[in-house]
């Protein structure tokens, strides 16, 4: 009798504390899957947070949790800001899909955003950027750059997003320079220094002389600066810091104005469960800085194509286009619709090796 | 002038209260270091060690703790037996993986059949695939000598690879839209670790941690067996002329050790994570091996160590979201608390003297 009477007593604490959005700052919370010190992925989510933060002074409250893992500890850290009063968080991993459906379904009035997944609900949305439309820039200009046509990968996990990276690269790569060839290292991590310093090394050793990275530390851009002769792309944030050599671009995730209008939202009460996937047209994904050590033709041509991404004239996955086992996937100027890049799990023709199963 | 003189026997008083002191001075201390980084020390006290327990959303937190300890002590128990006997176990997390893998695996075979003996299988599978698993090195060291420590620790990274493979390959959701991860078992009742009470954080992963605890408890005082393990630890030679078999107590200590990890992984991946993913894994069955020491490789102990530990980690994460502290300042807080505990053993083997007017 009393353990069922104590259990009615949190049951309406939780709904209390849910329903006691009553103070007019509105709150907002981030949880973070690396440090926001990473120098990458994470450190953009932390600067949209701050945008957040100037764009509306003391009429917002922000707060952030770091370096959380994937699964239950994520659902714990969301739950957590849930009851002391966020009305909007943004879960800005993959892995925190599951968690964010579990919680938001706790707490129905509280918005939740989770970056990267594809599962919403009313009170849920997803945001993405297509980070692929600046893979097609960085592919056209590592197939010009590349002396020993071996282009190196870094990736993470073998989850759609990244497939469609190396797809997206190795395309651009590859009309410009038929020869080209991609040597990809799974690493299965988003963040850690030694094992991605590790990764740029063994693909250094075994010829590459362009690095692409689909991880969020300067580790490999430091391995790179070591190696010499070596180029390679800033992955979520600028990494200016190493350029112009080896950073001789960039792909940077504009988080900023993205949070702010969702922020806006929640405070004009007209939030609604959305699903945004934008690219370089909205300023989501930005090019970053083109530096000298790039010949000024291929960074005019680097530039047009963004350019021309952007105003929507050109999509990077335009037929004819085959799939890796030599089957028909696109057709002469057809596109790919948004619904099988989503769920893509196959290379394109010419890229070798598997993807991990 | 001080000076270290060794105990002719290592301090009762001082083994109990060591934990005691270093708890205290890695408050201390952790609370220098978040008033240099500009927190009010107390607060970051309180809300770390506080509000878990008493604070405004404890209802909330404290089931929480009895999902973040029970495994950590399910796997510390285990750890324990062996670490008493001189046999370590360092591949915790391997097991753990593997327990989870082989439970989960049986659910998802039998997915969307719905019926009793489900669980109880996947229960039998997850101890049988950590057991299986701790087996290797057990079998090894006896066969051929080999070192339990390198190969329990790199069998955790071919474990890991085995997670990755079935994440991505044959336990995949085919409903997942080619992401990797297996169904979710929190949707599939028959193989889901619910709360025996709900709100209440108490599933079956925590009644096993508790019942693992009384079974360590009178094993090792009441039976021939944990005798035998204490004086193997205590006095190898000693052992062997009371007749203790060796390589039995070897395939015992791991044995059991990798049986209680694969069923704390099996309870984490069929109740609060839910699926089987490539990070599935986050390091309990390494940072069980603290709460073991922590804990004295006492039952009881074990018990209250992993409780701290838990508590360490959840109050550190309020303490990030409520006064911006850092992760990596949690990080060093739950360093210093293992760093002063090595550091105050040291007393209960030696006793600090004052040496008068001696100094040359």
């Amino acid at each position: 009798m009393k353990l069922t009477k104590l259990l009615t007593g949190a049951a309406m604490a939780l709904g209390l504390a849910s329903a006691a959005l009553a103070d007019e700052k509105v709150k907002v919370g981030f949880v973070y899957v690396g440090p926001v010190g990473d120098g990458g992925w994470t450190f953009e989510h932390n600067e949209g947070r701050l945008a957040v933060e100037e764009e509306f002074g003391d009429k917002v409250e922000t707060v952030y949790v770091e370096n959380v893992a994937e699964g239950p500890d994520a659902e714990r850290v969301m739950t957590q800001m849930a009851l002391e009063g966020a009305d909007l968080i943004f879960t800005t991993s993959f892995g925190y899909m599951d968690p964010t459906i579990n919680v938001a379904k706790k707490f129905p009035k509280v918005m939740f955003e989770h970056a990267t997944g594809y599962k919403r609900s009313d009170n849920v949305s997803t945001y993405s950027a297509r980070f692929y439309e600046g893979r097609a820039v960085q592919g056209h200009i590592a197939g010009k750059m590349t002396k020993s046509n071996t282009v190196g990968y870094i990736a993470s996990f073998p989850i759609p997003e990244v497939i469609r990276g190396i797809n997206s690269a190795y395309i651009h790569a590859a009309k410009v320079n038929p020869d080209v060839q991609f040597k990809v290292v799974w690493v299965y991590t988003w963040f850690d220094p030694a094992k991605e310093a590790d990764a740029a090394k063994a693909l250094i050793e075994q010829g590459a002389d362009v690095i692409l990275q689909h991880t969020d530390s300067t580790a490999p851009q430091a391995a790179a600066q070591e190696a010499g002769g070596v180029i390679t792309f800033g992955q979520a944030s600028d990494m200016s810091q190493y350029a112009p050599l080896p950073r001789v671009s960039s792909i940077i995730d504009n988080w900023a104005p993205y949070y702010v209008a969702r922020t806006k939202a929640v405070m004009d009460g007209t939030w609604e469960s959305v699903d945004t996937w934008d690219g370089i047209s909205t300023g989501m994904v930005k090019i970053g800085e083109i530096s000298d050590a790039v010949p000024a033709d291929v960074k005019a041509e680097a530039l047009a194509m963004a350019k021309a991404i952007g105003a929507g004239e050109y999509h990077p996955f335009t037929g004819p286009l085959k799939k890796q086992d030599g089957s028909d996937w696109l057709g002469d100027g057809e596109t790919a619709d948004d619904g099988t890049l989503a769920g893509m799990n196959f290379y394109v023709e010419g890229v070798e090796g598997d993807i991990p199963q | 002038m001080i000076r270290l003189e060794k105990r002719p026997q290592p301090s009762q008083t001082w083994s109990m209260a060591t934990p005691l002191v270093a708890v205290v001075a890695t408050m201390i201390f952790g609370g220098a270091l978040f008033g240099v980084l500009g927190t009010n020390p107390l607060a970051a006290i309180r809300t770390i060690f506080f509000d878990p327990l008493f604070g405004e959303f404890a209802f909330y937190y404290r089931p929480q703790l009895l999902v973040k300890g029970a495994p950590l002590v399910l796997i510390a128990i285990g750890l324990s037996l062996g670490f008493k006997a001189g046999i370590w176990n360092i591949g915790a997390e391997g097991q753990y993986i593997i327990g989870a893998l082989v439970g989960a695996g049986i659910g998802l075979a039998f997915y969307p059949l719905e019926a009793w003996y489900i669980f109880p299988l996947m229960i039998l599978g997850g101890a049988f695939g950590g057991f299986v698993w701790a087996a290797i090195p057990a079998l090894l060291k006896v066969r051929f000598g080999t070192n339990e420590i390198l190969v329990s620790l790199m069998l955790v990274y071919v474990a890991e690879q085995f997670l990755a493979s079935m994440s991505l390959g044959l336990m995949k959701n085919p409903e997942g839209f080619g992401f990797p991860g297996s169904r979710n078992l929190q949707e599939y009742a028959s193989a889901h670790n619910t709360e025996l009470i709900a709100g209440s954080g108490m599933h079956l992963g925590v009644v096993f941690a508790f019942i693992a605890v009384i079974f360590a408890y009178v094993l090792l005082n009441r039976h021939m067996l944990g005798f035998q393990i204490r004086l193997t630890g205590e006095a190898p030679r000693a052992a062997r002329f009371a007749g203790v078999k060796p390589a039995r107590l070897i395939l015992f200590c791991l044995g059991t050790s990798g049986a209680l990890a694969g069923l704390a992984g099996l309870f984490e991946v069929s109740g609060p994570a839910g699926q089987i993913n490539i990070d599935f894994n986050v390091g309990y069955g390494f940072t069980a091996i603290i709460v073991a020491f922590l804990g004295r490789l006492h039952p009881v102990g074990i018990l209250l160590a992993g409780g701290l530990m838990a508590l360490t980690y959840i109050g550190g994460e309020i303490a990030q979201g409520q006064l911006g502290l850092p992760a990596a300042a949690i990080q060093v807080f739950q360093g210093m608390l293992l760093f002063f505990l090595l550091a105050l053993d040291l007393l209960t083997n030696f006793r600090l003297r004052l040496a008068k007017g001696e100094v040359a």
